[in-house]
């Protein structure tokens, strides 16, 4: 019987089967930021035991909260920042350096095609499009991460999700991966690694492989996994340049993580995108989706561009061609986090910055803040936000607040007019 | 180890998820204790009050995908910190599920079919969970009315609880 993507990744790092079908896995990489991180370091001092397994596979950034909005937040980063200088950790990322760490680590080299990388934050999944298994995890899975380089699965089940047909112009991954989550429901793929193939998957950048792999963890899935081709090979070239000769060396000895032609699914969902339109959430659950247009009319109080959903090059690159020349609603806040200083630095150089600022939007640091309503753009109770982000909670942007997920077309279309509106009518697209 | 008995808190709802039961503003603190007062203070569910509900409590019932969303472990801790050491429910989300466990707290499931019956009993009624561990049955008790429903954990999950957690399990094993 033939194997899957995260069936040959954990054959190839498996160190224990202490019972059933639990697999201790090593870890290639283990991630960290300033908000799960801190508990685990004071655990691990308190029991005399603040070691790391290996400095340079700790990789750390201060992004939840950045810069510190009060003494609390201050002191997080604080405890990682000490902690990072204490035990040799190179790879971590301050004030001036930090961005969102799904858009960050990648951007970074830090994934590779066959990894196994954790964090204490379930948008982890993000790295699985570059055919790595990451899962997000809770604070206890990081402190053994980091003190063992080690963590407990279950044996990895995978669906398959294939993505056929063509998006039109005007449709994203948003808009796909937001179609998926509500065919499978928000526990659809629960302890499952969700397998995201098709030509669809195929013709995308790793920017929209990311966008799709981020919210697989909205579905329950424990990782969203694409598998390694040439898109994953150009994108990691200046970073593996010394490591193959040719491009081509470096697909070969990655598709050995391909998964095989018999490999078994648990399940497998075809959706063909042909006729897809932009979507966004109505509820307070990710799975709860519509067509934008039947939303059309909805009112906004905000709109936040950003995250590590969409806070990356392409997706600012789609806003500003929606934003060019206008302004937004007066009744709306416009709020633009670009991901991290990279992209903040390119959207510079391509003049994508002033199109937002010239259309009335606040360009703030690269940092997750409003997503989670910690920071840079919490709602008002009763108020109401568009956004490009990954979860629609209840609260979550701001208690008493809503949230609309949809993409950065829909969410610029929608600064524009104050209301829910499909980007088509700016841009003659979808 | 931790205790597993305690005055049921009935969640009769699906897909409550972890900013509910500690929302992101309170990710600020730095010691579990904090965490304390701020248990499912965003939870939206008919005829709950926090203040009334929690602070007696020393078990949760609920239903589908129990603590999906957010990996934070805080959630737990929540639950922790108001002793609350186990949660049953139809499902859980990975990540909540295994946070549990991690902690040598238990997320156990129970049928869909198994949870009706006892929330139909139970539901709104002073109830007291008693778990047995060694035999794998909980003994629910309200009023005078009792009933024993056997219940299963994987042998990890149980090498955990004993253990008191994953990181003095993994310490002792890698």
């Amino acid at each position: 019987m033939g194997k899957t993507i995260a069936e040959k990744i954990f054959e190839s790092h498996l160190v224990d089967n202490p019972s059933g079908d639990i697999q201790v896995i090593r870890l290639d990489s283990v991630f960290c930021h300033e908000i799960t991180t801190p508990v685990a370091i004071t655990d691990l001092q308190a029991r005399g035991m603040d070691r790391v397994f290996d400095p340079s596979k700790i990789k750390a950034v201060i992004d939840h909260v950045t810069p510190a909005k009060d003494s609390k937040t201050a002191m997080q980063g604080k405890i990682v920042r000490e902690w990072a200088l204490r035990h040799g950790i190179i790879d971590f990322f301050d004030i001036g350096d930090n961005g969102v760490c799904h858009a960050l680590f990648p951007e970074k080299g830090f994934v590779r095609p066959g990894y196994t990388i954790i964090m204490g934050d379930s948008h982890t999944c993000t790295h699985g499009a570059f055919g790595a298994f990451a899962a997000g995890v809770g604070t206890t899975d990081l402190e053994v991460g980091i003190l063992k380089g080690v963590c407990a699965f279950h044996a990895p089940q995978t669906m398959k999700v294939v993505i056929t047909g063509e998006l039109v112009p005007g449709v994203y991954a948003k808009d796909v991966i937001l179609d998926v989550i509500g065919r499978l429901g928000v526990n659809g793929a629960t302890n499952r690694v969700i397998e995201f193939t098709g030509p669809v998957v195929d013709a995308m950048s790793m920017e929209s492989r990311m966008t799709l792999c981020n919210m697989a963890i909205e579905a329950g899935g424990t990782c969203g996994i694409c598998a390694p081709d040439m898109t994953t090979v150009d994108y990691l070239w200046p970073f593996i340049q010394d490591e193959f000769k040719t491009k081509e060396a470096a697909l070969e000895a990655y598709s050995t993580f391909a998964a095989d032609v018999d490999a078994e699914y648990t399940d497998e969902l075809v959706v063909d995108v042909a006729g897809l339109v932009p979507m966004a959430t109505f509820g307070y659950k990710p799975d709860q989706v519509k067509p934008v247009a039947e939303l059309s009319g909805e009112r906004v109080d905000q709109v936040y561009i950003g995250s590590c959903t969409n806070g990356r090059i392409e997706d600012l690159r789609v806003a500003a061609a929606v934003l060019e020349g206008k302004h937004v609603h007066p009744s709306v806040r416009g709020v633009l986090s670009p991901a991290t200083p990279t992209i903040y630095k390119m959207a510079l150089k391509e003049g994508l910055i002033e199109i937002f600022m010239d259309a009335g939007f606040c360009v703030t640091n690269p940092t997750c803040g409003a997503c989670l309503g910690m920071s840079n753009g919490v709602l008002a109770e009763g108020e109401v936000c568009a956004s490009t982000t990954n979860r629609n909670f209840n609260g979550r942007m701001g208690k008493g607040g809503m949230v609309h997920l949809m993409s950065p077309a829909s969410a610029a279309a929608t600064a524009l007019t104050g209301v829910i509106t499909n980007s088509h009518i700016f841009t003659g697209e979808a | 180890m931790k205790s597993f008995n305690g005055k049921v808190l009935f969640l009769d709802r699906s897909d409550i998820n972890t900013d509910e039961i500690i929302p992101a503003r309170y990710l600020t603190e730095i010691t579990k204790e904090a965490l304390t007062p701020y248990l499912l203070e965003d939870l939206e569910l008919a005829g709950f009050d926090a203040k009334r509900d929690i602070a007696p409590a020393g078990a949760v019932m609920t239903r589908a995908n129990f603590g999906c969303g957010s990996s934070r472990e805080h959630a737990p801790w929540a639950f922790e910190m108001n002793a609350m050491n186990i949660v049953i429910g139809e499902s859980f989300a990975r990540i909540f599920k295994q946070n549990m466990f991690n902690c040598g707290m238990m997320a156990v499931e129970l049928a869909p079919a198994v949870i009706d019956d006892l929330m139909a009993r139970f539901s709104g009624r002073e109830t007291e969970l008693s778990t047995d561990l060694a035999t794998g049955v909980f003994r629910f008790t309200a009023g005078d009315e009792s009933l024993e429903v056997p219940f299963e954990i994987s042998e990890f999950d149980r090498a955990l609880v004993e253990a008191g957690g994953w990181v003095g399990y993994a310490d002792t094993h890698y």
